[in-house]
């Protein structure tokens, strides 16, 4: 787990969902939550989870492991909701469970190789090694903006 | 505009502005009404002087030189040397109107409507005659507006821009004998007296400027007190001991007098007694005593030009003594109180109510918190409910009085948004003046209940739809003056615009006593546009209820004014985006009314909590009808997967909430489920199919901002009192979307229109 801090060094956020790795920029992370129970929302994405209550605030929560693709899994206990904001949008993101933090420079960042366009692919801005684990970087207005595709 | 403290200051002008013409709006209504003492024509006055006094100083040119003009008349109406005729008033209006385009044009520092102005302004001019001596003050005045003290006077009332320069041509007024000849009664002598307090010198407050103020009112005679003033040796230079006492013969009311003090209010005192009518005129003057000493104040506090030359006059109703005037005065606030009371009331109208300016995030960000202390609230009740206390502990009752508070709380921050709905009904009067004018009616808008207080954001999101209402009206509503006179009515048309509070709700009427809506005519433009069946057979109001049908437009050309292709749908769905219903009556010959029933905030709802499907639903109160518990045999299926139970002699389209909202299949065993009846805004109704019901109670409403996905039916979400979000169920909007409609035969409802 490196945590060097340089001047350029991006922070990220890393979590687990369905045994891989992915991060975040921590900049736009809030907070981080336990799971509740999430009210569906009738004919919504099936990602959309629901809507948890936030402090008083109805917060959306995408079920990112839907987001991405990759298969169904039950809910535990260890399972958390990355609270993140994108402009003046808070929306949660539920994973498996929250990783670490890690300061990288941009040089320790690939780009992704150029697969099909696949959902999951393109939502990945970057791809780094830690400790030879490969963490995929999540581009967060990718991986959140389909909300607003699917609403309007 | 944190940063810039002029931007600051213009743009609380321009809030003030808005209610200065709203307080010319009133006043002219109250002329319009009849009603022509001065006062009223003072407060039109004053309105449009500050806003050109405002204006003045921020070089907004194009409103001072309107505002000036309309004012300039305005000061003959209250001269009493122009009369105010309906066509007077009617330019009024217009001027009223003009200037508050003004107003904001200035403000969103937009083109200006040059054209308008000329020919407003020519119309005014009309007024006035030859009185060139009013266009020269004009040009003046412009010049010399943009004075550094101007500033603040102008913002708040009198000022002293006026004439300020005159000032040194004080000395030369004509000698006070010029009361006795020229008083025509309107002009009034007030004896002022003004006691300067410590105070008023440590804000900066200059005597000499209020006299020179005050001279210009009118005729003013200064006599300085020096009585209080110590040796050289013992005075204290920042301290004032002088006092004044004016003898003012003015036009101005008392009101105005008032206001030149206003920026020293509580910091002297200050006196001020009118001698009434000419006959006390009179008397004050033949008994001018030209005996008191002449006093010339030290030089430290800058003499007022005044003391130099005025003799002293003695009214009656002034103090006989000044000095023990001033003793009584400071040594007993308490006899003062009711003096000050009484001479303050003619003013009290323009600033009756003591407002407090508060931007609206910090409302809502209260109106938030309440929201989340009644979840708190209730959150602790259910868990000290589920800790097995006993109901008669302590901790139980104080919950109660916890819950008791919580709702007050909750009512007291909701009112803070509660806003009159005056405002918008005066914007209406003037879209009743603007579309009379353009379909050459004449229209006579009447308001009443203008006080009622509906939620700031209902307000804003009625104008829409209730400008378009007044519209419809006045051009289709109501008859031309031929056929008005020809049916025997007045060739006036009434619009009436009523607001009311109704058991919880704000109820708004647009009632015109026009001819009643044509339903002959409806009901062929509807067949003919294939809205309906030929051979529909509809009862009156079904055939009423025609209009709110998208597409529908009765007028018969389509003027400038209305029917433009929104009809009255878009009216309706913009009343129900707001919670709200609208009905119409309509009786021929006499009239047609339109009827709103609005919530009185968008932030609490009467909701009723429901399960389906293991999910808690709200549904607002309003719209549940009556339960029913279901049986199979009552379920008739129209064809599968279309269910209808019969309600009274008339079938109801059935429809299983969690299978409409996603949640799970189709229901098939109706056996002892609860059903919703929805009352829809058509007046149609449909059942839902629901699981059990939970609770009635007030929610509060959480919206869902844009970015969620927005799915069908749902209408916002609440947070309950186990801290679970529960969504807040839009039926209509669900029933609409559950697929086609089963066809219920129409003579049940007008279910079929809505479809």
């Amino acid at each position: 787990m490196s945590t060097q801090t340089g001047p350029d060094s991006i922070e990220l956020l890393t979590f687990r969902i369905a045994e891989q790795e992915y991060a975040l920029d921590i900049l736009s992370v809030r907070e981080i939550r336990g799971w509740t129970h999430a009210t569906p929302l009738p004919h919504a994405p099936h990602y959309m989870k629901g809507v948890i209550n936030l402090r008083g605030t109805v917060l959306p929560v995408m079920d990112l492991s839907a987001r991405l693709g990759l298969p169904k899994r039950e809910q535990n206990a260890r399972n958390v909701i990355i609270v993140v904001k994108l402009e003046e949008t808070m929306t949660g993101l539920l994973v498996d469970a929250v990783s670490d933090i890690v300061a990288l420079s941009p040089e320790d960042m690939q780009p992704p190789p150029e697969l099909s366009s696949d959902i999951a692919e393109a939502v990945v801005s970057a791809l780094t090694l830690i400790d030879e684990r490969m963490i995929r970087v999540l581009d967060l207005a990718s991986t959140i903006n389909v909300l607003e595709g699917v609403a309007a | 505009m944190t940063t810039d403290p002029m931007a600051e200051i213009r743009a609380s002008f321009f809030i003030e502005c808005e209610e200065l013409l709203e307080a010319l709006q009133d006043g002219l209504q109250m002329m319009d009404e009849g009603e022509d003492d001065p006062e009223t024509i003072n407060i039109v006055f004053r309105a449009v002087h500050s806003i050109k006094g405002g204006a003045g100083a921020f070089g907004l040119e194009a409103l001072v030189r309107f505002a000036h003009r309309y004012e300039t008349v305005l000061d003959e109406v209250r001269a009493g040397r122009l009369l105010v005729d309906p066509d007077a008033l009617k330019v009024f209006f217009q001027a009223a109107d003009h200037l508050s385009d003004l107003v904001r044009i200035s403000r969103d520092e937009a083109p200006l409507p040059e054209e308008e102005t000329v020919h407003l302004l020519e119309a005014l001019d009309a007024f006035l005659g030859d009185t060139p001596s009013e266009e020269e003050a004009a040009e003046e005045d412009i010049d010399f507006q943009p004075m550094g003290l101007a500033l603040d006077l102008d913002l708040n009332g009198e000022d002293v821009s006026e004439d300020s320069d005159a000032f040194p041509s004080l000395d030369d007024l004509p000698p006070p004998p010029d009361f006795n000849t020229e008083n025509d009664g309107a002009s009034e002598t007030y004896t002022i007296v003004f006691t300067p307090k410590a105070e008023l010198f440590e804000t900066g407050n200059e005597p000499s400027l209020l006299l020179r103020n005050l001279g210009d009112l009118g005729e003013a005679q200064v006599v300085c007190d020096a009585s209080e003033l110590p040796d050289l040796a013992d005075l204290t230079p920042e301290l004032p001991h002088l006092s004044w006492t004016i003898n003012l013969a003015t036009e101005a009311d008392e009101g105005e007098i008032r206001s030149i003090f206003e920026f020293v209010e509580g910091l002297c005192t200050l006196e001020i007694a009118a001698g009434n009518g000419p006959a006390h005129a009179d008397q004050n003057h033949s008994d001018i005593p030209h005996n008191l000493p002449e006093i010339t104040p030290p030089e430290t506090l800058g003499p007022p030009p005044e003391s130099r030359s005025a003799p002293v006059p003695a009214p009656q109703s002034a103090p006989a003594s000044l000095a023990g005037e001033q003793q009584t005065e400071e040594t007993t606030p308490a006899e003062r109180a009711p003096v000050k009371d009484k001479s303050a009331k003619p003013a009290a109208a323009p600033a009756a109510k003591s407002v407090v300016r508060v931007d609206l995030d910090r409302i809502e960000r209260l109106v938030n918190l309440v929201g989340e202390l009644v979840i708190n609230q209730a959150m602790l009740s259910q868990s000290l409910e589920q800790s097995g206390i006993s109901p008669h502990s302590d901790a139980m009752s104080g919950l109660e009085e916890f819950q008791r508070l919580t709702r007050d709380i909750q009512d007291s921050v909701m009112m803070i948004r509660a806003q009159p709905v005056k405002s918008l009904f005066q914007r209406m009067s003037r879209i009743v003046r603007e579309a009379s004018a353009a379909v050459g009616k004449d229209v006579r808008l009447q308001t009443f209940g203008e006080a009622t207080e509906v939620d700031k954001t209902v307000i804003e999101r009625l104008a829409d739809p209730l400008t378009h209402m007044i519209r419809n009206a006045v051009d289709h509503g109501l008859e031309s003056r031929d056929d008005r006179i020809a049916a025997g009515k007045e060739p006036q048309g009434r619009v009436n615009l009523t607001a009311a509070h109704r058991s919880g709700r704000v109820v708004i009427e647009i009632a015109d006593d026009g001819a009643g809506i044509n339903r002959p005519k409806v009901l062929q433009i509807a067949i003919d546009k294939g809205l309906i069946a030929p051979d529909a057979n509809l009862s009156d109001s079904e055939i009423d209820n025609l209009l709110f049908l998208p597409g529908f437009s009765t007028a018969s050309v389509v003027s400038d004014l209305s029917g433009r292709g929104v009809g009255m749908d878009v009216v309706r769905t913009a009343i129900q985006a707001l919670g709200g219903r609208i009905t119409i009556t309509s009786e021929p010959e006499k009239g047609t009314t339109f009827s709103i029933s609005l919530p009185l905030t968008l932030a609490v709802l009467d909701g009723m909590v429901v399960e389906v499907a293991g999910e808690t639903l709200v549904l607002p109160l309003n719209l549940v009808v009556e339960t029913l518990t279901l049986e199979n045999e009552g379920v008739k299926m129209l064809r599968p997967g279309h269910n209808v139970i019969e309600v009274r002699s008339g079938f109801v389209p059935l429809f299983d909430l969690g299978h409409a909202l996603g949640y799970r299949e189709p229901v098939t065993d109706f056996e002892g489920s609860v059903a919703l009846l929805i009352a829809q805004e058509d007046e149609s109704r449909a059942a839902l199919v629901i699981d059990n019901i939970q609770d009635q109670r007030q929610v509060v409403i959480k919206g869902l901002d844009d970015s969620f996905h927005r799915a069908p039916g749902i209408a916002a979400a609440t947070i309950l009192g186990d801290g679970q979000i529960a969504l807040i169920l839009d039926p209509s909007d669900i029933i609409a979307n559950a697929g086609p409609m089963p066809r219920t035969s129409p003579a049940y409802s007008s279910e079929g229109l809505s479809a």
